[in-house]
């Protein structure tokens, strides 16, 4: 290790302890390609399915704080979590959610999504619009699950269209069609 | 007919909003680190450099949010690491020497090379110093260096050349 990065494993070792690091955030590989996993000290606060593409860290600046960190060791409980889960071991996370990204309705749906809709299930808009008592909204349902901070974990992909077919991704139609799949919802 | 000392070009104050946006912490100190830590190390020696670039990102991290504008980043991060420089200097001053130990070795960095003309370094005036260093060691632009030294571009560019004529002159010697 060379003398700039001895300084700056210490930096980063200080500055956590120092309760600094508002933000911390790695990126793992994963059967559906990479994923950007970010947390606070609250926890698992942001999920990238397109860590390339979208501004990710952009948002975590703009939205939580700019004290953003990539410190992997943060995130080890959420990246093996998601090995079982890819590994077929897991079908819950257990894992301690920051909902600061969402607000109102979208955060109450997410909320019942997270904790309702199981591995191997599948629900419609109009569906899960019910189960949180508003079954007019399945138009909003369908935006809170546009804009899931947490995907795979908080899992929209389990919501389909009324009548069956796949509907938006954020990670792509494709990616939502893995999942399904992986998890036996979907026969290909 | 206007008040004395009232504006006439209100229209100029018209406040414009600008959205502050900071890049994340992670992309100023992957940006800067090397630069920065080469910086101390010209200045201070290898031992005190690691703990003035831990003391330096420590203190931008904390006053990272409160930064008004993502604007010379740079100019901002080496004017702190400027500051831990003097403190440096200052504790090491306070510090006391046992005689019968030689003082540690400034100026290592292989890539600078190791010649006489870090030794004779020490002779230049401060802020001729901090501005040969920022240029040469730590490879900055003239506009962040008049930050640091809270001075003009010109001045800095008046410090850098200065510094490196009378370096020249001293190693003649």
């Amino acid at each position: 290790m060379t003398s700039v990065d001895a300084a700056t494993a210490e930096f980063l070792k200080r500055a956590e302890k120092e309760g600094l690091v508002d933000v911390a955030y790695t990126t793992v590989d994963t059967p559906v390609g990479p994923i950007g996993l970010a947390a606070t000290d609250t926890g698992l606060v942001k999920v990238a399915l397109r860590p390339d593409e979208e501004d990710f860290l952009g948002e975590l600046c703009a939205n939580v704080s700019p004290r953003v960190l990539e410190q992997p060791a943060k995130l080890d409980a959420v990246r093996r979590q998601l090995d079982e889960y890819f590994d077929g071991r897991r079908t819950t996370f257990s894992l301690p959610i920051d909902w600061q990204l969402s607000h109102g309705f979208r955060r109450m749906v997410l909320e019942a999504l997270f904790s309702q809709v199981h591995f191997g299930e599948v629900v419609s808009y109009g569906e899960l619009a019910q189960r949180v008592g508003h079954p007019k909204a399945s138009r909003a349902v369908g935006t809170a699950m546009a804009t899931n901070p947490v995907p795979i974990v908080v899992p929209c992909h389990r919501v389909l269209r009324t009548g069956g077919s796949i509907g938006n991704y954020g990670g792509g139609v494709e990616m939502k069609r893995q999942l399904l799949t992986f998890e036996g919802s979907l026969l290909t | 007919m206007s008040k004395i000392g009232e504006r006439s070009h209100t229209t100029a104050s018209a406040v414009v909003l600008i959205d502050v946006t900071l890049p994340p912490f992670q992309a100023v100190l992957d940006e800067h680190r090397h630069g920065v830590h080469r910086y101390l190390v010209a200045a201070v020696g290898t031992h005190d450099a690691n703990d003035c670039f831990q003391e330096t990102m420590l203190a931008a991290l904390r006053a990272y949010p409160t930064l008004a504008h993502g604007e010379n980043l740079g100019g901002w991060l080496y004017t702190i690491a400027h500051r831990k420089v003097i403190d440096a200097v200052r504790a090491r001053d306070r510090r006391p020497l046992p005689v019968d130990v030689v003082p540690e070795q400034r100026f290592e960095l292989a890539d600078l090379g190791d010649g006489p003309v870090w030794a004779v370094l020490e002779e230049l005036p401060p802020k001729q110093r901090t501005a040969v260093l920022l240029r040469h060691a730590a490879d900055r632009p003239y506009s962040e260096i008049a930050e640091v030294l809270e001075c003009t571009e010109a001045a800095a560019r008046q410090n850098v050349r200065a510094g490196l004529a009378r370096l020249r002159e001293e190693m003649r010697e």
